[in-house]
């Protein structure tokens, strides 16, 4: 009953809700957090698609444990980037950083 | 509907709405341990999936490292009150645009992965998943394996070089 | 000398005199007599190789075949311009008169143009002049001759402004430039249909495709465009209103180029396209027309006229109009012949009228001069002679011709024609002696002061009255009319010469004469009291028919009007337009400023759009093709 659509079909959801946080959020932190979201909607798409389609291959879950691991050091080097930022403008607000504007 | 299909719809839904707290909470806390419910809903996921190794590798590094390493980062750069560290964007224009391109987003992809045939495979799984995967990483895949790697290694020396500030010698 | 060698130099003859041109403009104006003399020996030079081809062309048919060789100059596919030269009869005949007439006019200036600072560049004009001139007339085609048409306005232009000090004659080049024009569009717009109907504009290849059009209106307009050239170049009503204003240039330029060989191009050009005008008898009659009606309405002008350059400006005036009008009656023949006799002696006038204005130092009033024949015998007797030529007494050479154009006139069927040339024959006669009795034989005392004028002016005046004795002689029926038997086109009417014609203008011409004597000389009748009881009519007279005060008040409204809508247009809409779009531009980058807000949000949401889009596009082309 439940096959590979639903879950790509939570992938996307998953996918959508992490994209909004990018947009709409305005903490840079949240924003890492909903990139790591994204990142893990994209690790479900390549599991499921996987299990269902090449299973004996096991090319879904060794690509997910790549992601994982690519996301975890972007997120470390991320936050880094974001301390550092924090250090010269005191803020994490993205609004604050705009001195490329017109 | 078997149990299979109950417990998908269980955990499915507890990880949307864990997601849809990550960016709706306007305490930045609060959106970081709905974070840790969301990397515990996926790995549910992947277990649902039969694939266990990848199942335990996400709740060891996302909702244990990566985790942990987002709450530093959120006590480290907090500075106002913690209520209102998360709030959303103030340009109204931009949330809501980017609410409706995603929301067409999401129905686009939706609609075209639902109305798609997909070529399912007939083969089973292979019995012993760790050890199955594990000749894969160390054979056919090695050398992503060895850059992923070096990868890590790059990345906590860059994180430790920026966060520190370079010296100048 | 190989007459095929000697016509294929014969590009030499205008080369000449520009070579001369370019050399004075560039080197030679530093020393002013030098450059007279250069451009007196280039001229000489074309005049002696203009006679050998004459000798040859009317030595035999041989020489009187059609000669034309042409280099190709511009090739596209569809288009073929040529340069070439063509020689023939008429061709000859226009390379003698004006290279002879030119070498006269510039002996003259010597004397003339003695002392006057623009010494050199006169010369040069003059020279650019001849070359122009001699150009157009051996050119081969359409095309070349406009190029040189339009040269030879250019030099009209710089020699009737020459005494650019003078507002007048800044005035006067203008004007002659200008209404020029007006007919040098419809003529270029006649040769453009031409070329598109055609596909050539060499005469010969013209010649062979024009009869199959003949009387389509497509030719009929073609030839009224083409009739517009002639109409401003030769001065015709109604643009012959610069060619009295043209006398405030020098008189040997008003003998050389108003009188003698630039406003005769136009008639010239009639003649050369004489087979597309012929085809219809429609354009033949226009041209008649015209030409009969600026005949008499510019003698009736030179009736009352008291400047003895404008009587023999009105004078020209009137026998272009004759020259024209013989053309219209298909009398192709009399008109060349009455262009080159006309040539001799109205050079030969003005020039006198030179000599008297320069010995009456610049006074130009007949009404000031008189007793002049005591002080001035040459140039008196040599006028006498050119006022015979003109009012057509044989057997000087202006009998001959005018006799001519009166016989096409009348044998072919044209009666008011005939009784309007013969009018106008009186008329002529009349006013000529008109002049001469008030100014050479008047009782003012004005002539007191004069002298007679020096030999490098009266030389020439002697040789061109001795031309304009006896050259009438080569197209009369003394000498079974040579001329006509060389000179005439396909379809040229051709008659039998009447005595009876001959007799009648003889004793019109002495007619006019005699009331000349009688109002003026032995004053029999008052002339001021006819001009008080025709006060109405002289007035009209005097002042042209108001014709230039109607074109200046035609311009006021008419053009002037119209540039004002036009103006109107461009400062609002087509300025409007642009600014407009300038507005826009900048108005929409202020807004548009505003996406750029630093803010790295936004910038994502823009790159998620796109692929969004590009999703979308992508998906539904799959699920199309799949469908």
């Amino acid at each position: 009953m439940i096959g590979l659509s639903h879950y790509l079909i939570l992938g996307c959801i998953l996918f959508g809700i992490g994209a909004y946080g990018v947009i709409a959020k305005r903490n840079a932190v949240a924003v890492l957090m909903s990139v790591e979201l994204m990142l893990n909607a994209v690790n479900i798409n390549f599991v499921a698609a996987g299990k269902y389609i090449a299973p004996a291959a096991g090319i879904g879950q060794l690509f997910a444990i790549f992601v994982i691991v690519v996301a975890a050091a972007e997120v470390a080097v991320g936050l880094a980037l974001i301390i550092v930022l924090f250090k010269a403008r005191k803020s994490v607000n993205l609004s604050d950083f705009n001195i490329l504007k017109w | 509907m078997t149990l299979k299909d109950i417990s998908f719809l269980l955990i499915a839904g507890f990880t949307i709405v864990s997601a849809l707290g990550v960016v709706t909470f306007k305490n930045i806390v609060h959106s970081a341990l709905s974070l840790v419910l969301t990397f515990l809903g996926v790995a549910g996921i992947y277990f649902q999936l039969n694939a266990g190794f990848v199942g335990v590798v996400q709740i060891l590094v996302y909702a244990g490292a990566i985790s942990v390493l987002i709450i530093f980062a959120i006590m480290l750069v907090m500075d106002t009150e913690v209520n209102k560290t998360n709030l959303p964007n103030p340009s109204l224009g931009t949330s809501l645009l980017g609410g409706y391109i995603i929301l067409l987003l999401t129905v686009t992809l939706g609609a075209s992965i639902w109305f798609s045939s997909f070529p399912i495979s007939a083969q089973l799984a292979p019995k012993d998943d760790v050890g199955f995967l594990a000749n894969l990483m160390l054979g056919k895949y090695v050398v992503p394996f060895e850059i992923a790697a070096v990868l890590l290694l790059v990345a906590v020396v860059g994180a430790i070089i920026l966060a520190k500030g370079a010296e100048d010698k | 000398m190989n007459i095929q060698n000697l016509f294929a130099h014969a590009w030499l003859i205008p080369l000449l005199p520009f070579l001369v041109f370019a050399m004075i403009g560039l080197i030679l104006h530093r020393w002013p007599k030098v450059s007279a003399a250069a451009s007196i020996a280039g001229i000489a030079t074309s005049f002696i190789i203009s006679l050998q081809i004459a000798w040859a062309v009317f030595g035999g048919p041989a020489g009187a075949a059609p000669f034309e060789i042409a280099a190709r100059w511009l090739s596209m596919p569809g288009l073929r311009v040529d340069m070439g030269i063509l020689i023939d009869p008429l061709t000859a005949v226009m390379l003698v008169v004006v290279t002879l007439v030119a070498s006269l006019v510039q002996i003259y200036s010597l004397g003339y143009m003695h002392g006057d600072p623009g010494f050199a560049s006169y010369y040069a004009y003059q020279s650019l002049f001849a070359g122009s001139m001699l150009g157009l007339v051996i050119s081969n085609n359409f095309g070349q001759i406009f190029v040189f048409w339009e040269l030879v306005g250019i030099c009209s232009y710089l020699l009737i402004g020459f005494w650019f000090g003078r507002n007048s004659a800044k005035e006067a080049a203008k004007k002659a430039f200008i209404t020029n024009r007006v007919g040098d569009f419809g003529f270029l717009l006649g040769i453009l249909f031409l070329q598109i109907i055609f596909g050539t504009l060499n005469f010969a290849d013209l010649a062979d495709k024009i009869p199959q059009y003949a009387n389509s209106a497509v030719l009929i307009t073609i030839s009224i465009l083409l009739l517009a050239g002639p109409v401003g170049k030769s001065a015709q009503f109604p643009l012959h209103v610069w060619l009295p204003d043209a006398m405030e240039g020098p008189t040997p330029v008003s003998a050389l180029i108003h009188a003698a060989t630039m406003v005769a191009a136009g008639v010239y050009l009639i003649a050369r396209a004489f087979f597309i005008f012929n085809t219809s008898p429609q354009t033949m009659m226009v041209i008649a027309i015209i030409g009969g009606f600026t005949a008499l309405f510019a003698a009736s002008i030179a009736l009352v006229q008291s400047d003895i350059k404008r009587i023999l400006a009105y004078s020209t005036l009137s026998q272009l109009g004759y020259m024209v009008m013989a053309m219209g009656v298909g009398a192709m023949t009399a008109g060349m012949f009455h262009l080159m006799t006309h040539a001799f002696f109205k050079s030969l006038l003005f020039l006198g009228a030179g000599s008297v204005i320069h010995a009456m130092t610049d006074e130009q009033n007949i009404w000031k001069m008189g007793g002049l024949y005591k002080k001035m015998p040459v140039t008196t007797w040599t006028f006498i002679i050119g006022a015979l030529a003109l009012a057509g007494i044989p057997p000087l050479s202006g009998f001959w011709s005018k006799d001519e154009i009166l016989l096409g006139a009348y044998a072919g069927g044209h009666m008011g024609l005939y009784i309007l040339g013969s009018l106008v024959a009186f008329m002529t006669a009349f006013y000529m002696f008109r002049l001469i009795f008030v100014a050479f034989f008047g009782s003012n005392t004005g002539g007191e002061a004069a002298h007679e004028s020096p030999h490098v002016m009266t030389v020439p005046l002697i040789i061109l009255a001795v031309i304009s004795v006896f050259a009438g002689f080569v197209g009369s029926p003394l000498m079974g009319n040579i001329f006509g038997h060389y000179v005439t086109a396909a379809g040229a009417a051709e008659h039998e010469p009447s005595a009876a014609i001959m007799v009648v203008s003889s004793i019109i011409a002495i007619a006019g004469i005699f009331l000349a004597w009688l109002i003026y000389q032995r004053k029999a009748v008052d002339y001021e009291a006819l001009k008080t009881k025709y006060i109405g009519i002289w007035t009209l007279l005097y002042n042209k028919y108001y014709i230039d005060e109607f074109y200046t008040w035609l311009i006021a409204h008419f053009v002037d009007g119209i540039a004002k809508v036009f103006f109107w247009f461009d400062l609002y809409v087509i300025n409007g337009l642009v600014n407009g779009l300038a507005y826009i531009t900048g108005r929409s980058g202020l807004q548009l400023r505003y996406t750029e807000d630093g803010q790295v949000q936004t910038y994502a949401l823009y790159m998620l759009a796109g692929v969004v889009i590009i999703l979308i596009t992508a998906i539904c082309a799959v699920f199309t093709a799949l469908a």
